[in-house]
């Protein structure tokens, strides 16, 4: 049976994208974004904080991490559970040390389980962002509007209920269902870390209002490197490094530029990449013109440059 | 089901009372070599095949043979050098089929703990009096053949069922290798006992670093090397502990071995620091020195949860 008549016709083939959230905008016609210290790149540092429960059901498709073997999958469990109880110190020490901030996308459910690690990252001057309910909570396209803001409402609720009300949210996975940023911006989240459409903060917008972008590379993505690709760590320091050196360099014909990666806990934190990863980071700080800030902070930092 | 396992506290690794461990040292090292019987045509699990491939998978058989008459011998020399004694996982039944190899690691003062009957049979599916049965035939199977009342417990192929702690912990097990949350021991919240978590490890486990990330040998010794050197730096803030999880018919091929042994010459060399131990040394010292003081740690820093594993958490 052939394809029906109308999938040969193209609504918006037209100039421009093929949805309203952002607009069309190749980099060569950007304007200039004087990043307010006078830097070129302003790094923004992701450590996302996981909950990876023994019986997820992995649907509509399973978390980057989610379990393999038959329950109790205990071997994955406590795999991923090392991350926010060990791994995770060694990479605050390491920012700290580097004096470099990050933000660290926490799921909801794990908020009164791991408050030891919500103030250790506060007293460093770190971001707490929402990142969903958990990695079994994820937002997608065959998900009814309804149940995904009640999703955001119980994720915001969470976080208020230990006192945080977070501006950044990051999805689970990062994936998204066709109203997530309208109901992110119309729950009162101001930056989302889902998309990397440019390399500077893209504004969105929303029925319910605008939300900023800030991209996050999902090609230097420490799990897909390390994990998937079984690169080494020294191979994954080194190219976050060519990054910032490359784009610092972009930045004085183009303007100021972000660097968006992560570095996952459970993965990055493993004691034998933590000489690369200190490397890496003090690659980053010594770079001239580089500084890491918070996501809130990038946030306000591209409004100043934007008001100019 | 459960969405979590609460056999442990959450227990953040930054300011932990301190761990020393005897002689002042700062990093308790192990080797487990896993010696390991795998059936040549297992019953079927219907949770998982014996076998990638149908039995008979003649490559992956006659490779872990080649581990038992050669692979072994070769690890065995190579430790006897650098004076390290293994902390054997093992497939009980290996005592049957091959006891030349038991009586060579008993000849050399070397631990064993039970790594259940055959790496070909799971626990999965298996009813308490199951489970209880190959508890009891571990037991008793080693101490009959080797003297040693085993006090350790890596599940066949890392299989469990929501009750494999609180047996072990009835059975007087000091620790268990299955789990992977920590790089210090930690205890288990079981219904009785003392049962530690000791850290065993899949990152730098041959199965995983030669067969899963396909490293090359030099590599997997240069991971070894960086993990051994940042579990050191940390060990003087509070006692760590390093396991290097081995399975001769990767470890020792002709190509790999002289790579591990370079990893092994940088551990050695660093005797001054490092408590070279076997397991049960280790979950005795911490059993009898620090159990309490973390037990009392976590409940100070309001982290106790309450319960047992797979039991529900009290408010």
């Amino acid at each position: 049976m052939p394809m029906p008549d109308d999938y040969l016709e193209y609504p918006h083939r037209a100039y421009g994208m093929d949805q309203s959230l952002y607009g069309w905008r190749p980099a060569t016609a950007r304007p200039r974004i004087a990043w307010p210290g006078g830097q070129s790149v302003l790094g923004v540092i992701v450590v996302p904080i996981e909950h990876h429960m023994l019986d997820p059901s992995g649907k509509p498709f399973k978390h980057p991490g989610a379990m393999v073997t038959p329950y109790p999958d205990l071997r994955h469990y406590t795999t991923r559970d090392y991350g926010a109880r060990v791994g995770v110190f060694r990479i605050l020490d390491a920012l700290k040390h580097e004096g470099l901030k990050a933000t660290f996308p926490v799921n909801a459910v794990l908020l009164p389980r791991l408050e030891p690690l919500i103030e250790a990252i506060l007293e460093d001057g770190h971001e707490v962002a929402a990142y969903g309910v958990d990695t079994d909570h994820i937002h997608w396209g065959g998900l009814d509007r309804e149940t995904e803001k009640a999703w955001i409402e119980e994720a915001k609720a969470a976080f208020a209920k230990v006192g945080l009300s977070p501006r950044t949210w990051m999805s689970p996975a990062r994936q998204q269902s066709f109203s997530t940023l309208e109901l992110l911006a119309a729950a009162g989240f101001e930056v989302c870390l889902d998309w990397e459409a440019d390399e500077v903060p893209l504004p969105m917008t929303t029925p319910a209002g605008p939300i900023l972008s800030l991209p996050v590379s999902n090609e230097l993505d420490d799990r897909t490197l390390l994990n998937d690709r079984r690169q080494t760590e020294d191979q994954w320091a080194d190219q976050v490094v060519a990054a910032q050196a490359y784009l610092s360099g972009d930045a004085e014909r183009f303007g100021g530029r972000m660097l968006g990666f992560t570095l996952t806990p459970y993965v990055a934190g493993q004691p034998f990449r933590i000489a690369s990863l200190r490397r890496m980071l003090a690659g980053l700080a010594g770079a001239s013109g580089f500084t890491a800030a918070t996501a809130g902070e990038a946030a306000d930092l591209f409004a100043r440059s934007a008001r100019g | 089901m459960r969405a979590d396992p609460n056999l442990y506290d959450y227990w953040p690794y930054r300011d932990r009372p301190k761990i020393v461990w005897p002689g002042g040292k700062k990093l308790a090292f192990w080797i487990a070599p896993n010696i390991e019987f795998y059936e040549f045509d297992p019953p079927k699990n219907p949770s998982r095949p014996g076998w990638p491939k149908p039995s008979p998978d003649v490559v992956g058989y006659s490779q872990r043979d080649w581990g038992n008459r050669v692979g072994h011998w070769r690890l065995m020399e190579l430790m006897d050098r650098f004076g390290l004694r293994g902390s054997i996982s093992l497939s009980t039944a290996l005592i049957d089929h091959h006891p030349e190899i038991i009586e060579a690691c008993v000849a050399r003062d070397w631990e064993f703990f039970s790594h259940g009957i055959y790496n070909t049979r799971y626990s999965y599916g298996m009813d308490e009096a199951q489970e209880r049965a190959i508890i009891e035939d571990s037991i008793r199977s080693i101490q009959t053949a080797t003297g040693q009342r085993i006090r350790g417990y890596l599940a066949p192929a890392l299989t469990h069922t929501e009750r494999t702690f609180d047996l072990l912990a009835e059975y007087d097990f000091w620790y268990t290798c299955d789990l992977f949350q920590d790089d210090q021991p930690q205890p288990l919240k079981t219904k009785g006992g003392r049962l530690v978590s000791m850290p065993y490890s899949l990152e730098v486990n041959d199965v995983i670093t030669y067969g899963a990330l396909a490293m090359d040998p030099w590599r997997y010794a240069d991971v070894l090397k960086r993990h051994f050197d940042q579990l050191l730096e940390e060990g003087e803030r509070s006692g760590t502990v390093m396991c290097i999880p081995l399975h001769a018919y990767l470890v020792s091929q002709p190509h790999r071995i002289r790579a591990f042994e370079d990893a092994l010459a940088h551990i050695a060399g660093h005797a001054a620091d490092v408590w070279f131990a076997t397991a049960a040394e280790i979950a005795q010292v911490y059993r009898e020195q620090y159990w309490d003081q973390t037990v009392a740690d976590i409940e100070a820093r309001g982290l106790a949860s309450g319960g047992t594993g797979f039991g529900p958490a009290e408010d």
